[in-house]
């Protein structure tokens, strides 16, 4: 049975878009230390439902908590000082800057005294080992911090966006198609990197297209359909088809085995 | 009943023929466009227009283009003035070749264009050409300048307009004839430069880079000793660059154009002389050709020098000038 | 080899460096007297109002704008500043301030348009170019205004070093664009003017506040077109109000050739500096070896296309 001890929980959240209906009343809920993959077909509302849960769309009706509190979110930057961090699906990066300074961006470190307080001016050197720290704590194979982003592969842009991700958030990471666009390896090198995200301990929200990705990594699987949560799955006694055909419609969640449900 | 709606369409109709013979046999109608509406050399020529139409009873529409260059700016002109009835076409053209085509529309309807101050290219192109012989204007502080160096070995530096303008060659080739060095002639777009030329620079008629110029001449040519100026912007900034090296004294600056402020600068000791320019009477001349063409169908034709006079504030024996009073009575821009 | 490149800037950011100095080493070879103090020192003072506006269009340009009406503002703002002195008896400072006044005016409206309404950079400054031309013709009614105040001037002023005379508008204009240079460098703004012009969803996302980010570049701008203004004014002595004509595209020039992408988020500021002069080296080199201007607009258009084309291929390069 779900315990009470849930990192994030939403019940009831309604988002309406004119005559649209993005989400009818959908429930979340998120456990410590795992990776909670939300899959769902187009339009089954699980983009809305990351919206909500990241500050980036608020809510007609219904409740969100983080940690036992009830919150309501403006803005993205509110969701962000409360500890949840998310990695979009183009990245955020700015190409020509290192990863260094697009780790830093928009929390650059100043300096001690009067040249960082009244001056603004930056911290370089701790910004550059806090980066180096960082990304090898998370085993994230880069030689240089100080190389620019665009030299980097698909696949390790992706691993600086979630070890930025990973490098602040404090209680939630959220991540869109992070191995969308990635060959075999790469996916495989990002998906390692978050599964060190969760050992770390940071939960991960997860949305994927990718079923061979999600049943790698993910420990329960939420599949959105019709703007509701259709059912929450256990990707090790439920098999990828038949999880497609709840995703789907095509077999109704009173049809699911007790087992294949997570718990 | 018949009848009396007879008798009254043919009064009606009388009395519209009666207005439209009367409006036909009215003010002829001048249109004048100008490169732009704030330069004061064609500020004084649409009071020169304005002042003529008055006097000959004529109507003057005027309109100009946004900038120089905007030549479309002057074909929009062009085209609304003739639907508006403008008879004759009075243009300083912003760009000399692509006017030509709305000229040639003009005159197929019937229109006479005269232009301004500048030929269009070709000039024959327009009908009349009432404009400065900007040539002669150069031979003229030409000769100033040789008779104020009273025989000292000449060193000239000349800040030009910019390379290929037909008035900037007249100007600067007319000058060094008229000093008796080898020169090109008028019809020569080619800048001449004989031995005593030290430096030839680009002002673009601008103060700013006229100072740039004099200053880079002067690195190349310190004992410069006549400056020849395309224009009197140009001269200043020239005067500005001698003046900021200490060498103002000893170098004699001359120039084209005859504006106030010229002019005033001539009275300062800033300019020597100045060749001064007659927008007035090109513009007056232009709209006497266009009532004389309204009421007899006579159109002018060739090109008609307006003038040019010495103004300086030394005369110099053997050449003609007039004096600073003299050139502010009859300036160009805001006195 | 491999990490000695990785310590040099990238060609793009060094090409106008290495430029200036084969300029200057081919003049100074060529004819004799153009490596001297005096003539350097001149050729600073030549080119401190373009250099000078130069700042405020890197900024832009770095955000991924551009400014087509810095020159028209700087005019307005030394025709304001002079006219406010002559006709006003107002004091210097005062007059002065009134200039800067109107041209970070126009900075904010400038900013604001492309903010708020969002519309192209390009659109917005090629409608204040206009207004601010005809301001400027009208208000000066054409007519260049003399009788200001010496102090007003006093940038123009020289001091000697080393052989040749300094204005101390050229040191004026060094010192802003360190400043520049650093705060660029060393603090979170700086960071974030190349950022939003990099990528500015991504600023959007990590939460700077980009359109303030963009109108604060506008306004700085405008800041220094007033600058410029006054070294002008100081320059020629005068208010002019033709001036500005060609400073529109002299400072772009300026801002391409020392490797600023237009495409915005890369370049380096110092780099229009040596943009700035390198243009100035050329016009008067060429005069000191009696070569036809022609031949000064011919290699500055050949330089250009070469600084753009070598920010393409090192950008492709990175893939």
């Amino acid at each position: 049975m779900a315990t009470e001890n849930l990192v994030m929980k939403a019940t009831g959240l309604v988002k309406r878009f004119g005559k649209v209906t993005a989400l009818d009343g959908a429930d979340f809920e998120l456990r410590p230390g795992e990776i909670l993959a939300v899959i769902g077909d187009n339009g089954a509302g699980k983009s809305s439902l990351i919206k909500c849960l990241s500050g980036a769309s608020i809510p007609d009706e219904g409740h969100v908590w983080l940690d036992g509190k009830e919150i309501h979110f403006k803005t993205p930057m509110d969701a962000r000082r409360a500890g949840i961090e998310t990695v979009y699906q183009d990245l955020a990066v700015a190409p020509a800057m290192t990863i260094a300074e697009n780790l830093f961006l928009g929390r650059e470190t100043r300096r001690q005294g009067f040249l960082g307080k009244y001056l603004g001016a930056l911290d370089k050197k701790k910004m550059l080992e806090e980066s180096v720290a960082r990304m090898q704590e998370l085993k994230v194979g880069i030689r240089s911090m100080t190389q620019a982003v665009e030299t980097l592969s698909g696949g390790q842009r992706q691993c600086v966006a979630v070890g930025r991700a990973a490098a602040f958030a404090q209680h939630v990471v959220i991540m869109d198609e992070p191995t969308a666009a990635l060959g075999v390896k790469e996916g495989n090198m990002v998906l390692e990197l978050i599964r060190r995200v969760r050992d770390r301990g940071l939960p991960v929200v997860l949305i994927s297209h990718n079923m061979p990705h999600v049943f790698e990594v993910a420990d329960r699987i939420h599949v959105a359909r019709l703007g509701r949560r259709a059912a929450v799955l256990n990707p090790k006694k439920i098999s990828m088809s038949d999880t497609v055909a709840v995703m789907t419609g095509a077999m109704p969640p009173e049809s699911i085995p007790a087992e294949c449900l997570a718990h | 009943m018949l009848r009396n709606s007879a008798t009254l369409t043919a009064a009606v109709a009388l009395t519209i023929g009666a207005a439209a013979t009367a409006f036909a046999a009215g003010e002829p109608v001048v249109g004048l466009i100008t490169k732009t509406e704030t330069n004061p050399f064609f500020v004084k020529m649409k009071e020169g227009a304005a002042a003529a139409a008055k006097a000959k009873g004529a109507k003057l529409l005027s309109g100009a283009g946004k900038a120089d260059g905007d030549n479309a700016g002057q074909v929009t002109a062009m085209e609304n003035m003739i639907a508006a009835g403008a008879k004759t076409i009075l243009i300083t053209p912003s760009d000399s070749k692509a006017i030509i085509p709305a000229i040639k529309k003009a005159q197929e309807k019937g229109v006479m264009v005269i232009a301004l101050d500048s030929p269009t290219d070709p000039a024959e192109a327009t009908d009349a050409l009432f404009a400065t012989n900007n040539y002669t204007a150069g031979v003229l502080i030409g000769e100033y300048a040789k008779a104020a160096l009273a025989g000292k070995p000449a060193k000239i530096v000349t800040l030009d307009l910019f390379p290929g303008h037909p008035v900037g060659a007249q100007r600067h080739n007319g000058f060094l004839k008229g000093f008796g060095l080898p020169s090109n002639e008028a019809k020569n777009n080619e800048l001449a430069k004989p031995a005593e030329v030290v430096c030839m620079a680009d002002s673009f008629g601008d103060r700013a880079k006229g100072q740039t110029a004099m200053e880079n001449c002067l690195q190349k040519a310190p004992d410069v000793n006549l400056v020849y100026t395309i224009n009197e912007p140009a001269a200043a900034g020239a005067y500005n660059a001698l003046k900021k090296a200490g060498k103002e004294k000893g170098v004699i600056i001359v120039s084209v154009d005859g504006g106030c402020e010229g002019v005033e600068n001539v009275g300062k000791g800033i300019i020597a002389a100045t060749s001064q320019q007659y927008p007035l009477k090109m513009a007056s001349m232009g709209v006497e050709a266009g009532v004389e063409y309204a009421k007899t169908g006579k159109k002018a034709s060739g090109y008609t020098d307006t003038g040019v006079t010495l103004i300086a504030a030394k005369p110099v024996a053997g050449v003609e000038s007039k004096d600073v009073k003299t050139g502010m009575d009859l300036c160009w821009g805001k006195k | 080899m491999d990490s000695l490149k990785g310590k040099l800037p990238p060609i793009s950011q060094l090409g106008p460096f290495i430029a200036l100095f084969i300029a200057c080493v081919f003049f100074a070879l060529t004819t004799d007297r153009f490596f001297s103090a005096e003539n350097l020192s001149l050729i600073l003072q030549q080119v401190m109002v373009v250099g000078v506006i130069a700042i405020g269009q890197t900024l832009i340009i770095l955000t991924g704008g551009i400014d087509l009406s810095c020159g028209m503002v700087m005019a307005l703002g030394s025709i304001v500043m002079t006219k406010f002195a002559a006709d006003f008896g107002l004091p210097t400072v005062i007059a002065v301030l009134c200039g800067l006044g109107v041209t970070v005016l126009f900075g904010l409206i400038n900013g604001l348009l492309v903010t708020t309404i969002k519309l192209p950079p390009f659109i917005v400054t090629l409608g204040t170019f206009n207004v601010a031309f005809a301001i400027t013709q009208l208000y000066s009614q054409a007519q260049t205004v003399t009788d200001i105040p010496d102090a007003m001037t006093w940038l123009g002023n020289t001091f000697q070093l080393g052989g040749g005379a300094v204005s101390y508008g050229a040191v004026f204009m060094i010192i802003l664009y360190v400043l520049v240079w650093l705060w660029l460098r060393e603090t979170g703004a700086g960071r974030h003017v190349y950022a939003v012009g990099n990528n500015p969803e991504a600023t959007r996302l990590v939460g700077i506040p980009t359109e303030r980010v963009l109108l604060g570049v506008y306004v700085l701008a405008g800041l220094f077109y007033g600058i410029a203004s006054l070294l002008a004014v100081a320059r020629t002595g005068v208010g002019d109000p033709n001036a500005g004509q060609t400073e529109n595209l002299d400072a772009i020039t300026a801002v391409v050739l020392g490797g600023t992408s237009l495409f915005g988020g890369r370049g380096v500021i110092l780099g229009s500096l040596a943009g700035a002069v390198v243009v100035g080296v050329l016009r008067n080199g060429l005069t000191l070896m009696g070569v036809s201007s022609v031949y000064q607009v011919l290699v500055t258009g050949i330089l250009v296309i070469l600084a753009v084309s070598v920010d393409q291929l090192s950008r492709k390069s990175t893939r």
